[in-house]
């Protein structure tokens, strides 16, 4: 496994210059978005609800919007690009060069990271306007973003090869990482939930990405970022572990 | 001297279908070989398994020695394919796009290289316009250019004259020949029996999974009888004796051509001496005659109805 081949970086580059050369698409248009979730939300439910001892809604809110996009965003790259290039046929420009599976998934899902911070850090820049933000542990910060992103980039590279029409990659997206997404804690914090949900809650990795990226802003969050950190990089060992297989079995790509 | 391509009883079948039923080649370095068939014959499936894309589920392919499955790194490195489909990258300039392609193989700063390619296939004045904004022909082109972009010892072109202009096919095959002529094992598949008769100096012909002929293009020519004289009677008709030889078509739609021109199938040039005496027996005389050599593709037809060949 060689990360600064030649054949690495290219494809790296590659995704990069694939969603920066549609950049209204895949960066401003996501933070658009958040910016209308932080507008909504924040403006109905600001001064009624406190969601961690001492944090306004605002302020919670807009962490969980950060790394909604980065996890949404990151998934979206490294799919949407095995997915189309299955679909038109271009894969083959992939397939047919020496280029090991490592380098692959590797190049597919360091792309994703960085759409995934790009749009992250647009929406923080733009989100950040609305409310005083701390940053009590920026690490923790960093360390759950780059590993968040680098987990839907690595469910994206899955998804992406599985699927073999757009709608079977939509029904990923709109049934598996949107609810685990959404019902992560985004809006709210789990410890408002009844107690079912709130267990049901700790079985979704990621909340734990949310929580732990939470935590840097604030010191608080609702599990320790330890315990965090080794869910979700557990959870990344065995999802790159999947994917990197899927390619080193052909499966869906080598017939 | 290591076979450029070396093919030993592959097998494939796709969910019962046996597409490939034991295939065995050698493709020397150097060659310029066909590969023909029909459609569904094998030969795409045949191809892809060269590229890699296809494991074979018996069997094995070797690139100048290195297996396809087992040593992919380095069988992929002596490679370049043209595939067949017209597939291109819609957010990439024709530059970005061999860069790309030169990059995923290894290779840094081979702007020289990749300038001389374009210029040979006449992409130098599309070099930085958009894939999407290129006709068919020119999108052919620059698949061409992306599978030599690393200047592969060996070269696999899947059809890669399908629906493109004349000028394309002549620019084409002038830089093919060239590289060809450097050194570089070129395999071609086409339907365009004229373009494998002009280009290939071997050839092997696939038939529902299974090789039915392998030799030297000469030797085809050579070794399947079909020559036929073309004959137009100025008086008279063919005599009986000889109604057995004319072709099935010209049977089948009456004496062709105003009445009196027959096409007679020759199996050797001797024959040709005991047709003209029996015309002459018959009283009939003669205005034109040609006789016309076999080629390519009345072997390939022959061939593929099931005439057998040695």
């Amino acid at each position: 496994m060689n990360f600064f081949s030649v054949g690495f970086r290219t494809l790296f580059y590659k995704e990069i210059l694939r969603f920066w050369k549609v950049a209204t698409q895949t960066i401003a248009a996501p933070v658009v978005t958040s910016m209308l979730y932080l507008l909504i939300f924040g403006h109905v439910l600001e001064g009624k609800v406190e969601m961690l001892q001492g944090v306004n809604y605002t302020s919670f809110l807009i962490p969980g919007l950060v790394m909604m996009s980065v996890l949404q965003n990151a998934f979206a790259n490294s799919s949407s690009s095995l997915i189309q290039s299955k679909i038109t046929g271009n894969l083959v420009f992939i397939l047919l060069p020496p280029l090991s599976h490592w380098e692959i998934v590797s190049a597919y899902v360091s792309a994703s990271i960085v759409r995934g911070l790009a749009v992250g850090a647009g929406v923080f820049v733009i989100t950040a306007w609305f409310a005083h933000l701390s940053f009590t542990a920026p690490l923790w910060i960093i360390v759950f973003a780059v590993l968040g992103a680098a987990i839907l980039g690595t469910m994206g590279v899955i998804a992406g090869i599985w699927a073999e029409k757009f709608d079977q990659l939509a029904a990923f997206q709109n049934f598996l990482i949107m609810p685990a997404t959404f019902l992560a804690g985004v809006f709210y914090s789990i410890q408002k939930l009844p107690p079912f949900w709130l267990a049901v809650s700790h079985f979704n990795p990621f909340f734990y990405m949310i929580d732990g990226f939470r935590y840097g802003f604030f010191g608080k969050s609702d599990v320790s970022p330890w315990t965090s950190l080794a869910i979700v990089a557990v959870f990344f060992v065995v999802l790159a572990a999947v994917a990197i297989n899927m390619l080193r079995r052909g499966y869906k790509l080598r017939h | 001297m290591t076979a450029a391509i070396q093919i030993d009883r592959v097998e494939k079948s796709y969910k019962g279908f046996k597409a490939l039923k034991g295939v065995s080649l050698s493709i020397e370095q150097g060659e310029f070989f066909g590969l023909l068939g029909p459609n569904g014959a094998g030969k795409t499936t045949l191809i892809s398994t060269i590229a890699g894309l296809i494991r074979p589920d018996v069997g094995s392919v070797r690139i100048h020695g290195h297996d396809v499955v087992t040593d992919q790194r380095q069988a992929r490195m002596k490679l370049g394919v043209v595939p067949q489909e017209l597939v291109f990258d819609p957010f990439f300039t024709v530059r970005e796009t061999l860069r790309l392609q030169s990059g995923y193989f290894g290779l840094k700063n081979n702007d020289k290289w990749i300038d001389e390619v374009m210029e040979n296939l006449d992409l130098t004045p599309k070099a930085d316009v958009n894939m999407r904004a290129l006709s068919g022909g020119m999108k052919r082109r620059v698949l061409v250019a992306q599978a030599l972009v690393h200047k592969p010892p060996v070269i696999v072109l899947d059809e890669p004259t399908a629906g493109v202009d004349v000028e394309l096919r002549q620019t084409l095959w002038k830089f093919i020949s060239r590289l060809n002529r450097e050194g570089h094992t070129v395999v071609l598949t086409t339907h365009y029996l004229e373009e494998a008769q002009a280009m290939c100096q071997r050839v092997a012909m696939l038939k529902t999974g299974n090789v039915v002929a392998l030799d030297t293009m000469s030797q085809l020519l050579r070794r399947v009888s079909g020559s036929s004289l073309v004959v137009h009677l100025k008086h008279g008709g063919l005599p009986e004796g000889l109604r057995h030889l004319v072709a099935h078509d010209e049977h089948d739609e009456g004496q062709n051509n105003g009445g009196n021109k027959y096409t007679l199938r020759v199996n050797a040039y001797n024959e040709v001496e005991g047709i003209l005496a029996q015309l002459r027996e018959s009283g009939a005389q003669i205005d034109e005659m040609q006789l016309q050599q076999a080629d390519l593709e009345d072997i390939f037809i022959q061939i593929m109805e099931g005439a057998p060949i040695r």
